[in-house]
This record gives C-alpha cells, sequence and structure tokens, in this order.
C-alpha cells in the first residue's frame, strides 16, 4: 500500500440484508491534510464512517468486505474504542457533552487522570482518586493549541453559545494523546457565519500540526475555503478523489449529482394538463415552522392547481418541516393560503377541513396507528374530520363497520395492499404495504391537494414504483394537486412538474425535472449561480 | 407449530401459568370435596364485585395514560358519594318515609354523587398527567396513595349523625367499616336481602338455583356497564381516544386535541372507579374507608394485566378473563390451601406475589421493546 | 444600595432553591409549638430516630447520582438484613459478634439481590422507580413466603420462641432483648478507640509493605494519620480519659462540645498552615470567622433551657459513627473514577457509553453498593429499636427514608449527605410531635397521626410530579431526519413484501 497515506480505506464494501450501501469505495488522506468528504444524503458517508469507527451497527449487519490501513499497515477496527486507540477522534454534529459538567470534566470525560492508592491498587482502577489539578492543566493547554482562550475551563457547559460546545468538542478530541485523524461531521450545519468562519480556521491550525482532517459537508463553498483534497461519493459508489486545487464548483457539483435521470413513470397525459399562474392551489407567504433540525424560515412559494410540485433539497434544511407544520405538529408563522382561503393552522385538523391530505415521511411515527387494523387506519382521519363512516344512534356517533369495511376492501383492491384482510393488524405488513395504507387514508379524505413527504422510503422497488405510478394517476384522472417532499432528486424529476429546491429553511430556487445536474449540484449545495 | 408460538407469545408465560393454576386449582377443590356450585357462587360474587374497578382501566390505558394507579381517586370520591348518601338518608329518615324504595334512593344518591365528584377529580387528575408525560404511572401511584392519607384525614374529621357510619359516644370521626345492611346492601346481588327487603316483582334480582347463588341484578348492571364502554370505544369519540392512546402525533396529525381525550379518559376512569368501589361495597354490604383501598388500584391493574392487557391497549374481554382469572384464583386458593397446609395467610400472600409479579412482568415487556 | 440588592437575591434564591426544606421546617415549628411537648422530649425522640434511620437514607444517594432515580428498591436490602438477623437469632448468637455474624451473612446476600435489582433495572430504564415500588411489594410477598411457609414448613425450625406453634412459619414479632438489642449502641468508647488504633496500624503496615516492594509511593498523610491514631490510643490509657470513654453513651453536651473541639483545632491549623505559607489575609478571615461561630455556639448551652435538653439526650456513640462514616464514603466515592462514571451515567447514558463508560456496569454497581448499604441500614434499625417485626419491619422503610430525604430538598436527580440528614432531623420531628400537635388542635391525636402519613406520601408525589414536569418540558421531539452519522440504528432498508 502507499505509504504516504495516513489512512487508507481501500475496496470497501458493505451490504445491510443484502442492499449493498457501499461498492468498493475508496477513500485516502494524507497526513495533515484536510480531506473533504462529500455526496448527497444516502451516498454512504455515514457508513463508511461508521466503518472506520467500528461502529457496532456494522458488525451487528455481518460486518463489510474491503482493508482499512494506518500508516500503511492493515489494522482492524473492531469497536470504537479502538478507532479511539489509533488515534481517530470524531467532532459529532449532535454535541457529546453534559451540560451540567464543567469544560474539563467534558473534556476529560471517560479518560479522566487518577491517581493510584492503596485501595486502587486491591480493588483495581474503578477506586482511583480523581486527579482535577492535572486535568485542569490539560484541558487548558488544549483548549489554547486551538486558540480558545476565551473558554474558562472550570466554566459549565450549559448555556455556553453553541460555538463554543463545538470548540469543546474539539479540544477534547486533541487533548486525546495520539490523536492522528480527526473526522468532524457537517460541523457547520449549527453554527452561525462567524462562527463558522471561526472553525474553518480552527481547522486549519489543527491540520497544520499534522493531524489529518476528514471533513463532512453539504457546503461546497466551504470545501474550497479550507480543504486540500476531496473524495466524492454517489449511490454508495466511489466517483472521484481530487485535489480542490485541481477543480471548480461546478465540477464538484456536477460528480455529486451526475446520474441519468428517466422518468420511472409512464404517463401518456403529461403535458395535455392545463396550468395557469393565476389558478394557485397552495401558497405560502413567509412560512416558517419551529421543527428543530428541520426549520422552515420565511418560506415564500405558490402551487399551481393541478400541477405535481417537488420540494428537494438536503436533510436538515428544511423541507421536512414544511408538511410537519401543516399538519400541526409544530408551531407555525406567517401565512398558507389553499385555494384562496387563509388557513389557521393553529386549529387541530384545519389542513385537513380544508380538503388537504397528506402522508407523513415518518411513516410508523406519526402516519399509522401500528397496533390496529388497516380498516382503523384507513378510515380514521375521513371519520374524525368528515363524519364518515358513522351512524347515529340518537345523539351519539357510532362506527358503521359495514360501509367501513366496504371502503377498506375497495382500497385494498384499488392500492393492491398485499394483506389477509381489512382487519390485520398495520404493524404486521411490509413497509411498502404500509405506505399505500398511509395513502389510502389520505385518498379516503378525498383530497383536493395531497402532500406526501418521502412516499418512498424504505420500501423496497416494486412498490415504490407502484407508488408513485398511483400518485401519477391520481393527479391525471382526478386532478389533484399533488405536493411531493423527497429526499430523491431523480424521483422528484422523474414526475414533479417544478422543484423546489428547499435550502436554510428557504426556497433556493424553482428548477425543471430537465434542468442540468450541475444546476442541481449547486442549488443543493446552496451556491448561487453568480459564482459560477 | 408456528401458530403456537406465537398464541404462547400472545399469551405470556405469566398468564400461562396463572390459567394453568386456576385450573389446578379448581380440580382440587373438587377432589377435596368442596360443593362446585358453591365454589363457582363464590367466585361469579367476587368477579361481578371486582368487575367494575377493572373495567375502569379500560379508559385509562386506551386514552394512553398507562395503568391507572391512580384510581383510588375514583374510589375515594365514590366513598365519599356513598357516605354523604348514607347520612342524608338517615337525617331525613328515607326509611321511614320511603320503606323498600329507600335503599334504592340512597344507592341512586350515592352514584349520583360519586359520579359528580369523580368527573370533577378526575378532570382534574387528567390536567395534572397532562404534565407528567412519560412518567404518568410512577406519580399517579403517589398520587394515589397521598388521596388516600388525605381522605383518612376527611373521614376522621367528619361529624355525622347516622350511627352506622360514625363512632358511638364520639362527636367526630367515620368508622373503619361501615355496615349497609340496613341501606343498599347485597340490594342487587344478595338473594337474602332481596327477598326479605324487596316487593315480590323485584325478587329476580338475586335468587338462588339449588346451591347456585344468581346475582342476577348485579349481572345486569356490571355487563351493562361493560357495554357502555364497549359502544364508547365505537363511538366517533372513542375511536379518537383509542388513537389519542395508541399513537399521540397520528392522532394530532388528524385533527384531534391529544389532550383532551387523555383528560376524558382520565375523567371517565375515575367516574367508574367511584361506580366501581359502590357496587363493590354493595356487594361486599360494608362500606370500607381509612386504608382499605391503599392497594385496591393494584389489584384492578394486576387483574387486567393478567386478562391480556398491556400498558398501551386494553380491551373488555381482558377485563372480564383477568378479574376471573385473579378472583378466582384468590377465592378457590383458600379453602384448598387451608385443607393442605393449614396456612391461612398464605392466599394473602399469593395475591401479593402474583399482582405484582405481573405488574412487573408488564412493565418489564414494555420497557424491553423501546430499546 | 446595590449591595443590599444583592443580598436580597441570596436570600431569595437561597429560600427558592430550599423551599420544600423552609416549607416543611415551618410546618415543624408550627407543630411543635401546638403539641407543647417538652423539648427533652422530642430531641431525645428525634436523636433516637437518627440514629436509627440516617445510615438507610444516606444509601439512597448513590442511585440518584447515577441517575436511577429514588431508590424504592432498599426494600430488598433490609429483607437481606432480616433474613441474616433470624438465623442469627435462631442460632443464638449474642451481642457484637452476633452483629458481626448478621452483617456477614446479610452482605453477600445484599449485593446479590443488589445484583440482581440492577440487572432489571437495566431492563427498565426511564421506569426505575416505579419498578423499585412494585419490585418491593413483590420481594415482600416472597419474603413471606419463605417465613410463612418455607421456614418451618420445608426448612425444620423448632423454637417456640421464633415459630408459629404449628410448627410452620415465624412469628410475627421476635424479640430481640437479650440478644442483638443495643448490641451496635452500647459499644464502649474505648473499646472503638482500639479497634480502630488496631485497624490504622494494620493498614499502615500493610502500606509500609506496599512501600518496600515498590508498588506505593507511603505519603505523609498516611504516617500523621499513625501518629494521630496512637495519640488517641495512648491517651486512652489516662485514667481519667479511660473512665469516659468506657461507657458507651455520650451525653449530647459532651459530644456537642467535642464536634466543637475538633472543628476549632482544625481550623487553627487552617490558620497556622496559611501563615506559615505567608498568605494570611485571605487564608485566615473564613477560619477566624468560623472560630466565633463556634464560640458562639458554646455559648448557647450555657442557656439554661438548652443546657437542660444537652444533659438531658444521651448518645449511642457507633451508631454517629458510622453515620459519619457513610456521609465520609458517599463523598468519597464520588471523588473515584467510579463516582465520576455514575454522575456521567446519571446525566446522560448515551453520552457516557460513546466516551468509552460502561453505563449498565455502573448502574448495577450503584445499585449493589445501595442495596447493600440498606442492609446494613436495617442491622442498625433493628438492634436499635429491639423488636423485630417479622413481616413489618421492611414495609415501609423505602416510603420513608425517600420522604426524608425529599423533605430535606433532593430531588429526584439530586441528593446530598446534608439534604439526608436535614431531611431525617425534619421528618421525625413531625413524626414525633404530629399525634401531640393534633390532640391539642383538634382533640384527636389520630389526626395528627394520618397527617404525617399525607405528608410522607404527599412529599413523595409532589416531588415526583415536579421532576416529571420538568423533564417532559425539556424532552423535544427529535428531528426524524439529519446526521445519523455514528448512530446505531441500521438504515430503514426495504422488507419483503407480505404475501
Amino acid at each position: 500500500m502507499d505509504d504516504q497515506y495516513l489512512l487508507s480505506m481501500s475496496n470497501i464494501t458493505k451490504e445491510y440484508y443484502g442492499n449493498r450501501v457501499l461498492k468498493n469505495v475508496n477513500l485516502n488522506v494524507k497526513p495533515g491534510e484536510i480531506h473533504a468528504l462529500v455526496g448527497e444524503n444516502g451516498a454512504g458517508k455515514s457508513t463508511l464512517m461508521n466503518i472506520l469507527f467500528g461502529m457496532p451497527v456494522i458488525f451487528n449487519t455481518g460486518g463489510f468486505e474491503g482493508q482499512i490501513y494506518l500508516d500503511g499497515e492493515p489494522v482492524t477496527i473492531e469497536s470504537p474504542h479502538a478507532a479511539m486507540d489509533h488515534g481517530i477522534g470524531m467532532v459529532h454534529q449532535e454535541f457529546m457533552l453534559i451540560p451540567e459538567f464543567s469544560v474539563t470534566e467534558n473534556i476529560k470525560l471517560g479518560r479522566e487522570i487518577g491517581e493510584s492508592n492503596a485501595l486502587s491498587k486491591i480493588f483495581g482502577r474503578l477506586l482511583d482518586k480523581m486527579d482535577w489539578n492535572q486535568m485542569s492543566k490539560d484541558s487548558r493547554k488544549s483548549l489554547d493549541s486551538i486558540g480558545m482562550m476565551n473558554i474558562e475551563e472550570y466554566a459549565k457547559v450549559a448555556g455556553m453559545p453553541i460555538g463554543y460546545k463545538q470548540f469543546v468538542e474539539i479540544a477534547r478530541e486533541i487533548d486525546k494523546t495520539g490523536i492522528k485523524l480527526l473526522v468532524f461531521d457537517e460541523p457547520t450545519a449549527v453554527l452561525t457565519e462567524s462562527e463558522a468562519g471561526r472553525l474553518l480556521e480552527i481547522m486549519r491550525l489543527i491540520a497544520d500540526k499534522g493531524i489529518a482532517i476528514i471533513f463532512i459537508t453539504h457546503r461546497l463553498t466551504e470545501v474550497m475555503a479550507v480543504a486540500d483534497s476531496m473524495t466524492i461519493l454517489r449511490d454508495g459508489e466511489f466517483v472521484a478523489r481530487k485535489e480542490v486545487g485541481e477543480t471548480s464548483l461546478a465540477n464538484m457539483a456536477e460528480l455529486m449529482i451526475g446520474r441519468k435521470v428517466e422518468r420511472l413513470v409512464e404517463d401518456e397525459l403529461l403535458g395535455q394538463r392545463e396550468l395557469f399562474d393565476d389558478r394557485i392551489a397552495l401558497e405560502f407567504k413567509d412560512y416558517s415552522v419551529d421543527m428543530p433540525g428541520e426549520r422552515v424560515r420565511g418560506m415564500n412559494v405558490k402551487v399551481r392547481a393541478g400541477e405535481i410540485f417537488g420540494f428537494g433539497g438536503l436533510a436538515g434544511q428544511g423541507k421536512i418541516g414544511i408538511l410537519n407544520g401543516i399538519m400541526g405538529l409544530y408551531d407555525t408563522e406567517g401565512e398558507v393560503i389553499s385555494f384562496g382561503k387563509t388557513l389557521d393552522l393553529s386549529k387541530l385538523g384545519e389542513a385537513l377541513r380544508n380538503g388537504i391530505a397528506f402522508v407523513s415521511e415518518d411513516r410508523r411515527g406519526v402516519g399509522l396507528l401500528l397496533g390496529e387494523s388497516i380498516e382503523r387506519n384507513i378510515t380514521f382521519s375521513a371519520m374524525q374530520i368528515n363524519n364518515e363512516f358513522l351512524k347515529s344512534i340518537g345523539p351519539v356517533k357510532i362506527l358503521d363497520k359495514k360501509a367501513a369495511d366496504e371502503h377498506t376492501k375497495e382500497m385494498i383492491k384499488l392500492l393492491d395492499i398485499r394483506c389477509t384482510g381489512p382487519s390485520q393488524v398495520v404493524g404486521s405488513l411490509s413497509g411498502g404495504n404500509q405506505q399505500k395504507v398511509c395513502l389510502a387514508r389520505a385518498l379516503t379524505m378525498v383530497p383536493k391537494i395531497l402532500i406526501v413527504s418521502e412516499p418512498t422510503r424504505g420500501i423496497d422497488i416494486g412498490a415504490k414504483k407502484l407508488v408513485l405510478e398511483h400518485l401519477t394517476k391520481i393527479n391525471r384522472e382526478l386532478g389533484t394537486t399533488i405536493v411531493m417532499i423527497s429526499s430523491e432528486l431523480v424521483e422528484l424529476r422523474s414526475l414533479c412538474d417544478r422543484i423546489a429546491i428547499v435550502s436554510e429553511g428557504k426556497v433556493f430556487d424553482i428548477m425543471r425535472p430537465d434542468d442540468s445536474d450541475v444546476a442541481y449540484g449547486l442549488a443543493m449545495a446552496g451556491v448561487r449561480e453568480e459564482v459560477r | 407449530m408456528k401458530t403456537l408460538k406465537t398464541f404462547y407469545d400472545n399469551i405470556g408465560l405469566p398468564r400461562l401459568i396463572i390459567a394453568l393454576f386456576f385450573v389446578l386449582l379448581i380440580v382440587a377443590s373438587i377432589l377435596l370435596g368442596f360443593s362446585p356450585s358453591a365454589l363457582f357462587s363464590d367466585v361469579v360474587r367476587r368477579w361481578l364485585m371486582y368487575g367494575t374497578l377493572v373495567l375502569a382501566m379500560v379508559p385509562g390505558i386506551q386514552s394512553g395514560i398507562g395503568l391507572n394507579f391512580g384510581i383510588s381517586l375514583g374510589i375515594s370520591s365514590g366513598l365519599f358519594g356513598a357516605v354523604l348518601a348514607m347520612e342524608v338518608a338517615f337525617v331525613r329518615d328515607w326509611n321511614g318515609l320511603y320503606g323498600a324504595g329507600s335503599p334504592w334512593m340512597t344507592l341512586g344518591l350515592a352514584l349520583l354523587l360519586g359520579i359528580i365528584f369523580a368527573a370533577i377529580v378526575g378532570t382534574l387528575y387528567g390536567m395534572l398527567l397532562n404534565r407528567v408525560k412519560g412518567s404518568e404511572m410512577t406519580v399517579s401511584t403517589y398520587v394515589g396513595f397521598s388521596a388516600i392519607a388525605f381522605m383518612n384525614i376527611v373521614w376522621l374529621s367528619l361529624a355525622f349523625k347516622n350511627g352506622e357510619l360514625s363512632w358511638p359516644l364520639q362527636g367526630q370521626g367515620l368508622r373503619n367499616t361501615a355496615s349497609l345492611s340496613g341501606s343498599f346492601g347485597g340490594l342487587l346481588s344478595n338473594p337474602d336481602v332481596v327477598q326479605t327487603t324487596q316487593p315480590e316483582w323485584l325478587h329476580w334480582l338475586a335468587f338462588r338455583v339449588g346451591d347456585f347463588t344468581i346475582p342476577l341484578g348485579l349481572v345486569l348492571v356490571f355487563g351493562f356497564l361493560c357495554f357502555l364502554v364497549w359502544l364508547f370505544f365505537r363511538s366517533k369519540s372513542g375511536i379518537a381516544m383509542s388513537g389519542a392512546g395508541e399513537n399521540q402525533l397520528f392522532t394530532t396529525s388528524s385533527g384531534i386535541n391529544v389532550d383532551k381525550k387523555r383528560i376524558q379518559g382520565t375523567a371517565i376512569s375515575t367516574v367508574l372507579g367511584a361506580v366501581g368501589i359502590i357496587l363493590y361495597a354493595q356487594t361486599y354490604g360494608f362500606l370500607q374507608l381509612y386504608n382499605a383501598p391503599l392497594m385496591m388500584g393494584f389489584a384492578s391493574v394486576a387483574s387486567i394485566l393478567i386478562g391480556g392487557a398491556t400498558v398501551k391497549r386494553a380491551k373488555i374481554s381482558h377485563v372480564l378473563i383477568g378479574t376471573l382469572l385473579f378472583q378466582g384464583i384468590l377465592v378457590t386458593a383458600l379453602p384448598v390451601i387451608n385443607e393442605v397446609v393449614e396456612i391461612g395467610t398464605l392466599p394473602e400472600v399469593l395475591r401479593i406475589i402474583i399482582s405484582n409479579g405481573i405488574i412487573l412482568y408488564a412493565l418489564s415487556k414494555t420497557k424491553g421493546e423501546n430499546q | 444600595m446595590k449591595q443590599k440588592s444583592n443580598v436580597l437575591n441570596k436570600v431569595g434564591s437561597f429560600v427558592f432553591d430550599n423551599k420544600v426544606m423552609i416549607g416543611f421546617a415551618i410546618i415543624c415549628l408550627v407543630a411543635i409549638v401546638l403539641s407543647g411537648s417538652p423539648m427533652t422530649f422530642i430531641v431525645d425522640g428525634v436523636m433516637t430516630r437518627i440514629t436509627r434511620n440516617t445510615f438507610t437514607v444516606l444509601a439512597l444517594i448513590i442511585p440518584v447520582i447515577a441517575g436511577l432515580g429514588l431508590n424504592f428498591g432498599i426494600v430488598i436490602g433490609a429483607v437481606a438484613a432480616q433474613i441474616a438477623v433470624f438465623w442469627v437469632v435462631y442460632w443464638g448468637f449474642e451481642g457484637f459478634g452476633g452483629i458481626l455474624l448478621t452483617v456477614l451473612i446479610a452482605t453477600p446476600l445484599a449485593v446479590w439481590f443488589g445484583y440482581l435489582v440492577g440487572k432489571l433495572f437495566n431492563r427498565m430504564k426511564g421506569a426505575e422507580m416505579i419498578a423499585g415500588l412494585i419490585l418491593g411489594y413483590f420481594a415482600d410477598g416472597l419474603y413471606q413466603l419463605l417465613f410463612l411457609v418455607v421456614i418451618g414448613g420445608i426448612i425444620p425450625v423448632n423454637n417456640p420462641k421464633l415459630i408459629i406453634s404449628g410448627g410452620v412459619g415465624v412469628k410475627n414479632t421476635i424479640d430481640l432483648t437479650g440478644n442483638l438489642k443495643y448490641a451496635i449502641d452500647s459499644v464502649r468508647m474505648v473499646d472503638i478507640v482500639t479497634v480502630l488504633f488496631y485497624a490504622v496500624l494494620a493498614i499502615t503496615v500493610i502500606k509500609a509493605i506496599l512501600h518496600l516492594v515498590k508498588k506505593y509511593q507511603l505519603k505523609r498523610n498516611d504516617l500523621t494519620l499513625f501518629g494521630v491514631s496512637a495519640l488517641a490510643f495512648g491517651i486512652s490509657y489516662i485514667p481519667v480519659v479511660e473512665r469516659f470513654l468506657s461507657t458507651d453513651r455520650l451525653v449530647l453536651l459532651d459530644a456537642f462540645t467535642g464536634v466543637l473541639i475538633v472543628l476549632a483545632i482544625i481550623q487553627i491549623a487552617k490558620i497556622i498552615k496559611s501563615i506559615i505559607d505567608k498568605q494570611p489575609a485571605a487564608g485566615i478571615k473564613k477560619p477566624v470567622l468560623l472560630l466565633v461561630l463556634y464560640g458562639v455556639l458554646y455559648g448557647l448551652t450555657f442557656i439554661p433551657a438548652i443546657e437542660e435538653v444537652m444533659l438531658f439526650v444521651k448518645l449511642p456513640v457507633l451508631p454517629f459513627l458510622l453515620i459519619a462514616g457513610l456521609a465520609w464514603f458517599n463523598q468519597k466515592i464520588l471523588s473515584t473514577r467510579l463516582g465520576q462514571n455514575m454522575r456521567t451515567v446519571g446525566q446522560s447514558m448515551s453520552v457516557a457509553n460513546a466516551s468509552g463508560i460502561n453505563s449498565d456496569q455502573t448502574r448495577v454497581l450503584a445499585m449493589i453498593i445501595s442495596t447493600m448499604l440498606a442492609c446494613w441500614g436495617q442491622i442498625i434499625f433493628l438492634q436499635n429499636i429491639g423488636t423485630f417485626s417479622t413481616y413489618g419491619a421492611h414495609t415501609q422503610i423505602a416510603q420513608f427514608a425517600i420522604a426524608a430525604l425529599l423533605v430535606g430538598g433532593a430531588s429526584v436527580q439530586k441528593a446530598t449527605n446534608k439534604q439526608a440528614i436535614i431531611g431525617v432531623i425534619l421528618f421525625h420531628t413531625l413524626f414525633i410531635v404530629a399525634p401531640q400537635a393534633g390532640k391539642e388542635l383538634f382533640n384527636n391525636a389520630q389526626i395528627g397521626e394520618y397527617f404525617r402519613v399525607f405528608v410522607s406520601y404527599g412529599v413523595i408525589a409532589l416531588s415526583l410530579a415536579m421532576h416529571a414536569w420538568k423533564v417532559f418540558k425539556k424532552e423535544v421531539r427529535p428531528p426524524t431526519e439529519g446526521s445519523d452519522l455514528i448512530s446505531s440504528k441500521p438504515p430503514e432498508i426495504s422488507e419483503v413484501v407480505n404475501t
């Protein structure tokens, strides 16, 4: 093996239950360089890092193929602890900090320095007395070395600005003896602009000490600004390793996205529909949703009646928040106007009452009553909102079992839900059939607008095609306006009339399905065309 | 083979053991020469006696608050209603004025007052539980204990005129157990009471066929309550409540206020608790005050779990089966054990082990799944 | 002006932080005044109850710190103690030797029980408290089965004093008079000094040997400790001192004076040290103030009313030393790696695991320690109370210990030695005066009794509810998508289509 590299992961292949997520991927990092690892969601970055850190999830699912070399020597990393011993550290996106502890305690977490005493000689290290003096000295040194003179080592972490917490995490990794390689997992995602700038400086500082850095990010501009080289992954495959100097933003974007787009759905009726710019089905005005991790921040967009409109974008940028706000699960601000009527989203069920039905991205968490029958799932919303499937006995409304049963059977037939009958418990269905149940529930509402979020996540290819085909059919035959939120660009581009790319909680750009890969790549990365 | 395994998984080892144990006890008692009809009469009586208290668990579990250890609040409300009704009956001399109708009026008033108190208390309690989501069971256990302790002070401070209720020669404080024999005790279930105090046309309420006692009145009342709860969970409102208990996010996204549903569920559970204790006292013939109801919540919880309910889901059939098994074991164990080993307290020990064992088992099941 | 508002703020936040404790102190004061009981009676009663109960309350602290909440499962430790006590009494052992044997039998039992409880709690993370409560009842059932059926029924035990006349099952109460009663309370001070001296001697010798084989560096502290103990041992041979030390009870006044003297010596040592280190101004202020305070406190004992109480109350020496020892142990264990691991696990299990700490193991250790301490606490309790109520002695132990701890201002997530001790004092003061207060106020002593039961349940209910509310408010639904780089869940994958 070429020993100019500190880390070489060569020909890594990984399957989860027969589903290949990494195919012959190579990752090579030199000592003291900042190496960016870029790719869309699902490109395989997470899995690759899980392998590097020897996470249990890898070994519980049958391990991986390929070989890892450190300093040219083949190594096996079978646990996170082993990774630590090899001098590999990680700065997590969700901080591994304990707010109630001091900075020193957090830096030394799990690696406390102990003074041995007579008791610990007999009963083991657990009874070592803690040497806080030495530990605060170490922490100070490590904080100073990344230029964080103004963080007090004895201060509590709770209440610190987010940027500081990140620096404490970095200081902890630096403090580990023999650290050679540091992985930064989307470190700038949660930071303000000035904090992010400061972080990039610190990364440079660390790299200059000879510690290699793997920098995982979606922000291509940051890659250009700070990285020395990069590896690009796409759909679990290795695309290229490039020196930053030899490439451009557009080039990077194209490599990240580039793949053939084919229409997944046969469709003769495309183009025969008439869409008018003044017939608006759904309009968002300064729409914000306070959903942690997926915030929408002042979105403005109009969806025309009868079209299939897509929302794409990277994870964490806010596309998921759009539907969750409408469903009433998170607080919203601004206006949502449906066919001229402003919705009052603070009232539960407002969207449903106004002819908007939806399919949540969180099928098991939000979309289904897993312990209940197919029938109960499909009829629930229509019963509660439209008083369907009920018969009155005096003042009380009782379930009309016969009507519900008939309707459910109809839906099972229509969507080809594979089950033993309407009374089968939804939790025992396969993912694809569960998704069809979700869709059936939405269709039972006979909506004017149907919002589907990640409709094909976690279902097999056959079911995927069926779901997408059915969405098109509903749109063409019933004229239902469809809003589709998805992380899979291919899926959006195969189906939608227009696609809005969401970045930082706003619509970054509205694109046509046949726009170039470069354009999509740059839009996803949040880079303006002027930069091109 | 596979179906056998699913069958076993659905039932669970503890339930299987308990059911087999029950069968064993019945066989043993018959072999030992106990009169089956007397034994069965007793089992049926106890089954109906505890039934409503166990039924009260259903709305709690279905609405998502889990095992309602705080049923003591409903029990206290019911007891308070009963005590007040008896005092009113005594002060107004209903016995003298209305004769055979008087127990009915007392029972009616007791139920009415109990339901009103329970509805108020249950609503407040539901509001509390909405603030402690995720720890309902721990909190409700101690809220229940506190309620009983508080009621102890109340019982001790009440100065009633009815001699059945208050200690003789003392201006203050109620008895530990107040006899209902002059009032509504046995009105629906005891043939002796019904045959002697009630007019001929009501004698069908409780009668004997040979050795076997049929408390038809109580059967009808309990059956009616079960039917009401069953019907409720087929109504629009009840279906929404089940949804709230099963998946809060799903239900919220369908436009239902989950917190409101939980409060409703808690209130209904509490009301059923109040009705339950009055029916219990009616069957038993005595009102038990002070610490007697302290652990009744545990017995109810254990019964429904034995019947097959989980911390999240419960059905009427769980109530019926669970109460039958649990009470059945306790009733049959007493004579059998006395015959075999002569340790009088053993059934009590058995009760403690079975009820807490099954609760522990249910808790470990649910939390294990979450991980 | 500014300083004044600062002081007001401090007082305000002190009152707010200690609202439970202060509220309870007020209730106690009112009850004391209402009851009109003489102070000698109250203080004597409270001191007796401190002897009996503090050890158990202190056993609750470690699980709180390790994030297991209030350990309702200490009942199981008490059960272990009671099983041992029964057999020791049955075999006829007496006195301090009997106690040692009890500890010898009970400890491994308690460790094993604690291990099982810890394992069980690891399967029910987040529901430890309700599980512990139910587990307590369940264990009580098994215990009754053992004592009612197995003993005499299966294991032949023949002793008409202990066994119900039929020959099966243990009697309701076992009289400990003449065997274990006061076996710990009545150890003479001079014996304690002697034993301590030999213990220190042995430890020093071992350390010296370790020093010789170069595994351990002998420190100045080791030698000082030996010197002090040798000195104490020597002094105990002076006739006056020997006569004083040859009793097992200490008059409260003497104990108080003794503690003040020791504290004063420590402060004087600090002053001398800071003078030697040549930084007098900063180092001296606090010790001098404390010295003055001690002086004032000592002066207070000359007030006749206080002096009367101080002379009336007599303390058993060894239990108090054991309590002090446990408080010291709690303090010390927290300054070890184990303690730091417990604190980390208590704050966040996921962060602890990610940092290489085995959180499950740490939790099991915490439960073992707590169960063992509770077991010892129950032994102290039983020997002091003198009658062993076979089926009742353990049933309320968790209830009362937890209530006491909470009254002292502890919560589900935070508990200290200080809170435990203040809690025991306040809670048991109320226990002693409530019936009399009830009698004076309502002409009914029972109301007072029910009131104290209500308070003990109520304070737990309140504390649990406040904790749950806090947790619930903090809880935010995690984002449905986002970085799952280091997550333990495999990505959701296609499932086979059902046919």
